[in-house]
């Protein structure tokens, strides 16, 4: 459980996060979206006390990140940013975080078999591939058997393999009860994983919904219409209130109506209609809808 | 795709210092710097006064009577523990600024959020890994220059007055430089700076004193850090240095306040 009340860090002039409120909560997937700098890294380091707020106060599992005896075994954190050694062997990197809390050889063997290092682990971690590193990473998050878990782009530089790895344990992690906090700038990937979505943009909340809501909330109803009379369809929809796009050649997008009300308008006035298709938005296009107004309207403010 | 668990974990316990400074330990055996800088300050403490003290024994004929009286065995005993304070000091910085340049800070202080525990961790393990090492390094050095000079009849014994304070002071100024450096790094959290801090006060420093006039200089050297640590490795307490333990604890005045500033950078800062 994460509980995030008022959170804000300026860097200088700069607005980092903005008045943040969210609760993550436990045997869900929770998505963290927004476009990248969007403010989603520096609340997590603020979770983990990393960065001081500078205003607002976060809390995981009840109290502050830095206030719990055994933190590890609270949150497991993989960070966008490497946080490794170059110079020492994934073995010894786990064994010396392990060793903070007490957590022997044998569990660190078990995490490097688990996320499938068992090669390569006594090479030094600045020889890793992206993947290789991510990996460790994964490792070092779930060292503790930790209650959070909260990864930050878990999946970049992951092979298609990886990524599915990825998908099953985020799930598997949710399963047991976890509570599980994943951030991507991707809306297709958190699709696939998440149940419920934390979006920002500009250091400011946009939405915190499940997924299905956000869909349906953001997804506008539109309808693809192809016609030998384009012209007189259009004139004729445009009528009932509809807007009309020609969005390529021969294919009109129309707004405002459904498929069955475009139909029965065009045969009512003897118009031929190729094709008709109701369509909805993807999650891609409805997070850059969303996230774009946001984006607008951050520069018409800096231009003023 | 079969499903992926997490083993169960049976925790014992927390964070405790003892536990930090275990693991601070194997951190500083687990990176090769650490190693090459030892093997270096070896080469310094022992390899250089062996090499000195057989120059000046196959010389010893060419010396005029007045530089034989003049001669101070400790000298080549000591000069290289004086070279060595360098390997020391680069290794106290690059201990915690080589986590700040790999990113392996934000590892660390997320399995010790408390902070503090981490600089008092490496503070003791660097600390006595510098006296383990440094201790029996003088140790060598003295016995094996002496018995190389003994032939001369220019060598001193153990038991000679402020001998075995000046041996043993040695290795005590290797360790606080040591303490000093690590101080240095975490206030400044980057290599380059750290190092190139650390270089400017303890060599560039003290000549540089040369240039201002002679009364400011007297008043003014003695107190500079490298100057009143090195006042427990002389013989003599000459006109110029201060006296060897209120030297030395002025020494250690300054690595505690190298120390205790790194420890509020460290709690205060975003990492």
């Amino acid at each position: 459980m994460i509980e995030a009340r008022e959170l804000t860090k300026d860097y200088g002039e700069k607005r980092a996060v903005d008045g943040l409120t969210f609760d993550v909560r436990p045997g869900i997937v929770t998505g963290f979206l927004g476009p990248n700098g969007s403010g989603k890294s520096t609340t997590m380091r603020l979770i983990l006390g990393l960065d001081r707020p500078t205003r607002g106060h976060v809390t995981v599992n009840g109290k502050p990140y830095a206030q719990h005896p055994a933190p590890l075994h609270e949150v497991g954190a993989l960070l966008e940013a490497r946080s490794i050694h170059t110079g020492r062997s994934a073995r010894n990197h786990l064994r010396v975080l392990g060793q903070t809390h007490g957590i022997g050889k044998q569990r660190v063997e078990e995490l490097i078999d688990l996320v499938g290092l068992h090669e390569v682990a006594n090479k030094r971690a600045g020889k890793f591939s992206l993947g290789m590193g991510q990996r460790l990473g994964i490792a070092t998050a779930l060292l503790g058997d930790p209650a959070t878990v909260m990864l930050d782009e878990p999946v970049n530089g992951l092979d298609p393999e990886g990524i599915q790895w990825i998908r099953t344990l985020l799930r598997g992690l949710a399963a047991e009860g976890r509570t599980v906090f994943v951030s991507s700038h991707l809306m297709s990937e958190m699709a696939l994983t998440a149940d419920h979505l934390i979006v920002i943009g500009r250091g400011k909340m946009i939405a915190d919904t499940s997924v299905a809501d956000f869909v349906a909330g953001a997804s506008k109803q539109l309808v693809h219409v192809r016609s030998p009379q384009g012209a007189a369809l259009s004139e004729l929809l445009s009528g009932l209130g509809a807007t009309v796009e020609e969005v390529e050649d021969g294919m009109l997008e129309i707004g405002g109506l459904s498929a069955e009300a475009v139909g029965e308008a065009a045969a009512a006035n003897s118009i031929v209609l190729h094709e008709l298709t109701p369509h909805q938005a993807s999650l891609e296009e409805a997070f850059m809808d969303i996230t774009r107004g946001e984006l607008e309207f951050g520069h018409s403010e800096a231009a003023v | 795709m079969s499903a992926v668990t997490v083993p169960k974990l049976v925790f014992r316990g927390g964070v405790t210092l003892p536990r930090v400074i275990r693991s601070e330990w194997t951190k500083f055996w687990t990176v090769r710097s650490t190693y090459w800088t030892l093997f270096v300050a070896a080469i310094l403490t022992i390899g250089f006064p062996l090499l000195a003290a057989t120059v000046i024994s196959s010389h010893w004929g060419q010396r005029s009577p007045g530089d034989r009286a003049h001669f101070n065995p400790l000298d080549p005993a000591l000069v290289g523990s004086q070279i060595a304070q360098l390997a020391f000091g680069v290794l106290g910085v690059l201990i915690i600024s080589s986590e700040y340049s790999t990113g392996m800070i934000r590892a660390t202080l997320t399995a010790v959020p408390k902070r503090l525990p981490v600089l008092w961790a490496k503070t003791i393990v660097f600390g006595s890994v510098a006296l383990a090492f440094a201790l029996p390094a003088v140790l060598i050095a003295f016995f094996a220059t002496q018995s190389i000079l003994t032939r001369h009849h220019a060598s001193f014994s153990w038991h000679h007055p402020g001998v075995a304070r000046a041996v043993i002071g040695a290795a005590l100024y290797l360790v606080v430089t040591a303490v000093m450096s690590l101080g240095i790094g975490t206030i400044l959290r980057n290599t380059a700076a750290g190092i190139s801090t650390f270089a400017a006060i303890f060599f560039v420093l003290p000549p540089l004193m040369d240039v201002l006039p002679t009364s400011w200089n007297n008043a003014i050297s003695p107190y500079l850090p490298s100057n009143a640590g090195r006042a427990i490795i002389q013989l003599h307490g000459g006109s110029g240095s201060l006296r060897p333990w209120p030297g030395f604890l002025l020494f250690v005045g300054y690595a505690v306040v190298a120390l205790v500033a790194g420890a509020f950078v460290l709690k205060r800062r975003d990492a």
